[in-house]
């Protein structure tokens, strides 16, 4: 049995499915991470893993215990919400060592132990000597820390994240993400986290759940996930993507309108096809390259956004909807692209990645 | 983990032990609930609605509406209930608008005057406006032929009384501004008078009906003012006195309290129906409005403020001064001779006595009982389904029954000689739990607000760390709210000192309290001693405003490092 097991878990708000009989295994040290969007079940499965939300059916098992209908106090995790939820009237020190009192093994340890174990914690998180301060004055990323440490200094078998970066600006966030995997990886604590950021997702997971309506779409590490969506749904959360459509002509070739395209992928010949393209997988190539799977596009619209540049194509040949094709500003090497221009584009075969049929 | 396998499925295994305790209180309060708010008013309802012999009948009804002048009595509550509304809610919404909306100096000075007239019985506006406009009154040209005892009277003294109740709910409503709405306005141009009729008033609305409601309500309960200047107008609430206590008809006053009750509960229901409107009017967005100075708004209403806060003052002057006076009119030497006789001779300190120790009772049991129950409601999820939605109900249903009808439904209800609880008729104690009772539902709204304001984790937090929930109730959750049981304190020590309405049916010769030992006076016509009585009241008030006042100040002070704003 795996270290965190959810068996047929379900929970209804009302005539609202929050968890519709998901099943899910968890194992020991792993960094699991659950996406989706706001109302997905993400965040009611987070908390029913805590005993915070009870559900109307299903079991949880911890460690091989069933602990379903225990109440959350008689659980052994530690967990960290996105509003960090510190005691405001207690200093640091005494937020972190809030859950040390009260264990008797730790009481025996005695002031000095407390002590020592709350200073080895903020060093932990890289905030030591912040003891007497209270939380109001520290910043928002400093006091998602200290809940951190607060919620590890009892030594939890199971770390769970409530969105811990939403409520921080963009460079906190990134910092603090990899403070947090590191830290993770560290300890090797059994973690979850929810999110709705599906970067912040392909990050820090070991291995991603990709929420929707209650029910689970896909389960994968973040390559898997990125690049092999099990269906639209993933495909259009994770990342921009192109749906293109077409039958196929063969084993590997495919008919779009004017255009026949080469897949890396076996295909049924005579169905319709469904393919799947990245925008960082169309290539861009010299004006009269003749090369597979290339064809003629003009430029609709041109965003530059520092780093990269988006481009919205228009290929007749291909596709009624328009392509949108992402390049790096290194790729390009200072080659200007600008709206009305007619551009040699193409859709390398191992990128053309065709979708499984909707159920 | 002790696994108990219980009967009761909401008190089962996988739960610990402070989480049964939760819900062990909870139903205890709920039981409370019921004893003490739920049956007397139950028995109310069935008094009024079976005859002698114990069947059902609407006798009661028929023979009180062909009871002569009762028809009368009715159409008299209403229509002075309508004028008083009609009044007082302007009033106190200019003074309101004056204090939030416009720079004048002195802001404090104008709310504390404003609101003066809480800290003392409502009857101090009754005895002060008898000196002014009675028969012997200072200013009694002023109202030509007409008399102050009467409809007049009942008006002037229930505006009085009333206008801080809705100047209190109209201060809140205008404080909360959105700038940008302002801003907006000026952006297209809108003249002075436009941006206050789109903007303000539309703001301000739900403030509006609520005070007019509440100050509605007010009026149609209010029984001491038209009892001690009413004259011979007969209105509803002092017809249910004669009748209970002039004439022990229980069963006719029943059926009073019944016709009290309905006009003020429709008006409790429509009032929490606006209320939740309100609160999802207001976006999280919203910047809020800073008034910058403009003569031309600023100085007619501080001049306005000025004449409010001196008629305001000239009626608790009034009361102050009367007591102090040797003989009304014809000796205005000052003595303190009504003290004396008031308090040594007439056995009146005894009833001071009896109040302080009545509002300090109702103090130290309600501010616990009414917070615990608050933070099991918000902060405990285990029980079974009924209970939170019947704790809930209870504590909101005080705010929908005068004091006056809760005063009879404890008659009819603890005087029964078959309850086992008729020993508590007449003591101290069942004026403290009638206190607690009637002014339950500001209190417990004042707790439930502070309550939600603190991040609604720290139960989920703490129980992930293995510490009890009361650990962390005392630990953190009452420090931070320590601010809102103050003022609920506070409120309760000044509404049990000043309260007449539900405990004039309750008390015996040893428990008599002050605000009705007031009314004793009265009727006996020594209105001197009345008036030294009011006048201890409202400074025993005043003192502990000022306490209240100084205590949250210094604890501002020293929580300085931890409440300073955040974020």
């Amino acid at each position: 049995m795996a270290h965190l097991e959810i068996r047929n878990l379900t929970k209804h708000f009302g005539a609202f499915v929050a968890l519709d009989k998901v099943d899910l295994a968890v194992a020991r040290g792993e960094f699991l991470v659950l996406l989706g969007p706001s109302g997905c079940g993400k965040t009611t499965l987070l908390r029913a893993i805590a005993g915070l939300e009870r559900q109307d059916a299903g079991e949880i098992f911890h460690g091989g215990e069933e602990i379903s209908k225990r109440s959350p106090a008689l659980r052994d995790y530690g967990i960290v919400f996105q509003s960090y939820a510190l005691f405001p009237n207690l200093t640091v020190a005494e937020n972190v060592a809030y859950g040390l009192k009260s264990r008797k093994a730790d009481r025996g340890a005695g002031r000095e132990g407390v002590r020592r174990r709350v200073a080895e914690m903020l060093d932990l998180v890289g905030l030591p000597g912040i003891e007497h301060k209270y939380p109001t004055q520290l910043s928002g990323g400093q006091q998602q820390r200290v809940a951190l440490a607060r919620a590890l200094a009892t030594a939890p078998d199971l770390l769970l994240l409530d969105e811990p970066l939403s409520a921080l600006d963009a460079i906190e966030r990134v910092r603090l993400r990899s403070e947090i995997r590191h830290l993770q990886t560290q300890l090797g604590v059994t973690t979850i986290m929810v999110t709705h950021d599906q970067e912040e997702a392909l990050a820090m997971a070991d291995r991603i759940v990709v929420m929707k309506s209650g029910c689970i779409q896909q389960v994968g590490g973040p390559q898997d996930i990125y690049r092999a969506p099990a269906n639209d749904f993933v495909a259009d959360f994770i990342g921009r993507g192109n749906l293109i459509e077409g039958p196929a002509v063969g084993e590997r070739h495919v008919r779009m309108r004017n255009l026949t395209l080469r897949c890396a992928e076996p295909l049924s010949p005579g169905r319709s096809h469904r393919f799947y393209v990245r925008p960082e997988d169309v290539c861009l190539y010299d004006t009269l390259d003749q090369c597979e799977n290339s064809f003629y596009a003009y430029v609709q619209k041109h965003e530059f956004l520092g780093a990269y540049s988006l481009v919205t194509l228009r290929a007749h040949d291909l596709a009624e909807q328009p392509l949108v094709a992402q390049f790096s500003s290194n790729y390009l090497a200072g080659r200007s692209i600008a709206a009305g221009a007619t551009l040699r584009v193409g859709i390398p075969p191992e990128h053309l990645r065709p979708m499984p049929e909707p159920a | 983990m002790t696994r108990r396998t219980l009967s009761l499925p909401w008190l089962g295994e996988g739960q610990t032990t402070s989480e049964r305790l939760s819900t062990g209180l909870l139903i205890g309060a709920a039981l409370l609930l019921c004893v003490f708010l739920i049956l007397p008013l139950g028995v109310l309802l069935m008094g009024s609605l079976f005859d002698d012999a114990g069947e059902f009948s609407l006798v009661r009804f028929v023979e009180f509406a062909s009871t002569p002048g009762m028809g009368r009595a009715v159409w008299n509550t209403i229509w002075v209930a309508l004028v008083v509304t009609v009044i007082t809610v302007p009033l106190a919404f200019l003074y309101a608008y004056a204090i939030q909306r416009a720079c004048l100096p002195l802001r404090g000075v104008w709310r504390i005057v404003g609101l003066s007239a809480l800290l003392g019985p409502s009857l101090v506006g009754a005895i002060s406006f008898i000196q002014w406009f009675g028969t012997q009154g200072v200013l009694k040209s002023w109202l030509g032929d007409n008399s102050v005892y009467g409809p007049i009277g009942i008006i002037i003294s229930t505006v009085y009384a009333s206008f801080p109740h809705a100047l209190m709910i109209l201060v809140v409503a205008l404080a909360t501004a959105d700038a940008r709405l302002f801003e907006a306005a000026e952006a297209l141009s809108a003249s002075r008078w436009r941006k206050f009729v789109t903007v303000t008033l539309p703001s301000a609305r739900y403030g509006l009906i609520s005070a007019a409601l509440v100050v509605f309500s007010y009026s149609v309960s209010e029984f001491g003012i038209p009892k001690v200047i009413g004259g011979n107008f007969p209105v509803l609430a002092v017809e249910v006195y004669v009748q209970v206590v002039g004439m022990h008809n229980f069963g006719r006053g029943a059926v009073v309290a019944l016709l009290l009750l309905l006009p003020v509960l429709v008006a409790f229901v429509v009032d929490w129906r606006i209320q939740r409107k309100q609160q999802a009017s207001l976006t999280a967005r919203a910047v809020p409005y800073v008034p910058r100075p403009d003569w031309r708004r600023d100085v007619p209403l501080l001049a306005y403020c000025v004449l409010v806060s001196v008629a305001m003052l000239g009626v608790l002057g009034m009361a102050a001064y009367t007591s102090l006076v040797k003989f009304w009119p014809y000796n205005l030497e000052l003595s303190l001779t009504h003290y004396r006789y008031g308090l040594a001779e007439a056995g009146v300190l005894d009833a001071y006595l009896n109040s302080l120790k009545i509002a300090g009772l109702t103090t130290l049991v309600g501010t616990p009982f009414i917070f615990l129950v608050a933070y099991l409601l918000e902060k405990n999820r285990s029980g079974p389904a009924w209970l939170r939605p019947l704790v809930q109900g209870a504590a909101a249903l005080p705010m929908g029954v005068p004091g006056l009808v809760l005063g009879i439904g404890y008659i009819l209800f603890f005087n029964h000689p078959a309850n086992p609880l008729n020993g508590l008729y007449h003591t101290l104690a069942i004026m403290v739990i009638a206190n607690v009772v009637h002014y339950y539902t500001s209190c417990h709204l004042t707790a439930l607000t502070a309550l939600k304001s603190i991040d609604r984790e720290f139960e989920a937090v703490s129980a992930s760390l293995k510490v009890s929930q009361f650990v962390t109730l005392w630990r953190v959750t009452l420090p931070v709210c320590l601010p809102a049981v103050l003022e609920i304190a506070r409120y309760l020590f000044i509404n049990a000192m000043t309260t007449v309405s539900a405990l004039v049916f309750l008390y015996s010769p040893n428990t008599l309290p002050a605000s009705v030992s007031i009314l004793n006076l009265d009727e006996a016509g020594e209105l001197g001693p009345a008036a030294a009585m009011a006048t201890l009241i409202v400074i025993t008030c005043a003192v502990v405003s000022l306490a209240y006042s100084l205590l949250t100040h210094f604890l501002f002070r020293r929580q300085q490092a931890w409440r300073s704003p955040s974020r």
